[in-house]
């Protein structure tokens, strides 16, 4: 295919211009940054984070009880929610016949989640939420594996949204 | 000469390989071989409920994630024959605008990196990221968002959010105008992307060419106003066409929808009712939270409809909407289980990038570079 041949205006042929016209946007900017260099959109990470949102999904967290016990009820939910069957939970019989039932194991591949946020909507009683910690690198491949206490201590909150005890 | 553009290049802006045949520097021919980023989203949506679907569908176009997420609940929701609430409807439509606009962002950013003009990159990804911290403060991420639900949304806006978007926005118009002044006129920027890679009016047709890549050879089709779709037609805002239907004409047609898309926005904002955001429905969406918590009703819908999911009646849909690309269609068929029984995309790079090869004969190798980037060709939805 031949390429097609475009008139262009003399202020367009002639480069000058146009080059000046880019320079002086750069050299706009390049002046607003050095002179206001807060307002640079660059984070100096890891000196510096940003800030996320409350809303933000990074490592999950199981809550606990004002007791200190686990909130969660192994109702298999969250399992089931999960797209990629990332959350393994064994259920077993609690010593105190008040409470019915509890995760004896509750692991998390977290080389398989993609932090959707599925499970922190299906659990019926707040004990899944998603947290904020995002800095999930590690030497391993079983130390992905996150068990309960790893997500238990992964954040303090015994502070419910459940309303009924 | 024989040549492996690709499969890792950091021109091919993802995983595409490109055998091309040169003579000096001039290409003869060219072969694509697509599928290195196949990651079987189609069959994979078989073996989930409805629901679960969502967060593959974030990484069809990662660039613009939350075009995808609407696209396929509105499959499912049609094939429900539901309507969701005015505000659902409107913060989708912000969503899918704000989405156009950073994937326009990031079309015309990595084209002129392509060519050389880092500039315009930076100041483009500096409103990028401010979108992405609008995205980021409504659904918790930045890229794979999965913020839609079949009946209505994730999450409803936080507070202060629209004030929040009106101030994003007003930054834009900023780093375009900037833009436009680095490259509308400059004569660098036209000799590498006027006349690079035309493609006729008709022959786009016979390609099933949709989106901006269409508009930029001056066919006036767009879904959101052929077929409207969430109250397209209610938004005061122009259709940009060019006549060439080259690199140069994609890129203006790009640049002006970002604008248009900025209008829409803001009469959406203006426009934005109260109310809930899920369909009063408990069969299709979760009961809030409350009810879950403190009612045996709730707490009995909520486990039945995660455990069985969404059971949308035996039949087949196809929906279609105006993605930043084209034309993103999907092809759900239920067998009235809990689970797809075929979800098919239409993707609209997928129709775009079989012309490359004729686009690009007799062209030399750079402009296949430049025109690549213009094509704005996103593997995960080239390759599903």
């Amino acid at each position: 295919m031949k390429r097609s041949k475009y008139r262009l205006p003399l202020s367009q042929r002639i480069y000058l211009i146009a080059i000046l016209k880019g320079m002086g946007i750069t050299a706009r900017h390049f002046f607003t940054n050095l002179l206001r260099p807060g307002r640079m959109p660059n984070v100096g990470y890891p000196e510096k984070r940003r800030n996320y949102s409350p809303r933000f999904r990074g490592l999950q967290i199981l809550t606990v009880k004002p007791n200190g016990e686990i909130r969660c009820t192994a109702c298999m939910l969250c399992a089931t929610a999960c797209p990629a069957d990332c959350i393994h939970i064994t259920a077993a019989e609690h010593p105190n016949p008040e409470v019915e039932k509890f995760p004896k194991e509750f692991n998390i591949d977290m080389l398989r989640c993609v932090f959707c946020g599925m499970c922190e909507e299906a659990c019926p009683v707040d004990a899944i939420r998603m947290g904020t910690r995002y800095e999930l690198a590690n030497f391993e491949r079983n130390q992905f594996i996150y068990t309960k206490d790893d997500l238990m201590r992964a954040g303090n909150y015994t502070q419910s949204r459940v309303t009924r005890p | 000469m024989r040549l492996n553009l690709g499969p890792s290049h950091p021109a091919t802006h993802g995983t595409l390989r490109v055998f091309v045949e040169l003579d000096g520097e001039i290409i003869r021919n060219m072969k694509l071989e697509i599928g290195y980023l196949h990651r079987c989203f189609e069959k994979m949506s078989e073996t989930h409920t409805w629901n679960q679907v969502i967060p593959y569908t974030d990484r069809l176009n990662y660039v613009s994630a939350m075009m995808n997420n609407v696209g396929y609940v509105m499959a499912v929701e049609k094939l429900l024959g539901i309507e969701v609430p005015k505000r659902t409807q409107r913060i989708r439509v912000i969503m899918c605008e704000l989405s156009r606009i950073i994937d326009h962002l990031v079309a015309i950013g990595t084209n002129a990196v392509d060519v050389g003009a880092l500039t315009c990159f930076w100041y483009f990804f500096r409103e990028r990221e401010n979108i992405y911290d609008l995205f980021e403060a409504v659904c918790g991420a930045r890229l794979t968002t999965s913020f839609t639900r079949v009946g209505g949304l994730y999450k409803d806006l936080p507070e202060g959010w629209t004030q929040w978007c009106r101030k994003v926005l007003a930054n834009l118009p900023r780093s375009l105008d900037d833009v436009e002044g680095l490259l509308t006129t400059n004569r660098i920027w036209i000799d590498r992307t006027r006349g690079v890679a035309p493609i006729s009016k008709q022959d786009a047709l016979d390609y099933g060419f949709t989106g901006p890549c269409l508009r930029a050879c001056g066919v006036g089709y767009d879904v959101r106003k052929a077929h409207p779709y969430y109250d397209y037609d209610k938004f005061d805002w122009s259709l940009i066409t060019e006549e060439e239907g080259d690199t140069y004409a994609r890129y203006l047609v790009r640049l002006g929808e970002m604008r248009e898309s900025m209008k829409i926005v803001e009469q959406a904002l203006d426009d934005l009712p109260d109310g809930p955001v899920n369909v009063d429905d408990w069969s299709i969406a979760l009961p809030p939270k409350d009810q879950v918590y403190g009612s045996i009703e709730g707490l009995m819908a909520h486990f039945k409809l995660i455990m069985h999911g969404i059971k949308p009646p035996a039949g087949e849909v196809y929906s279609y909407t105006e993605a930043a690309n084209g034309e993103l269609g999907f092809f759900v068929v239920s067998d009235g289980t809990g689970r797809p029984f075929r979800v098919r995309v239409r993707p609209p790079c997928f129709a775009i990038y079989q012309a490359f090869p004729q686009m690009c004969q007799g062209q030399t190798i750079s402009d296949a570079i430049a025109a690549l980037g213009s094509l704005n060709i996103v593997a995960g939805e080239l390759d599903r």
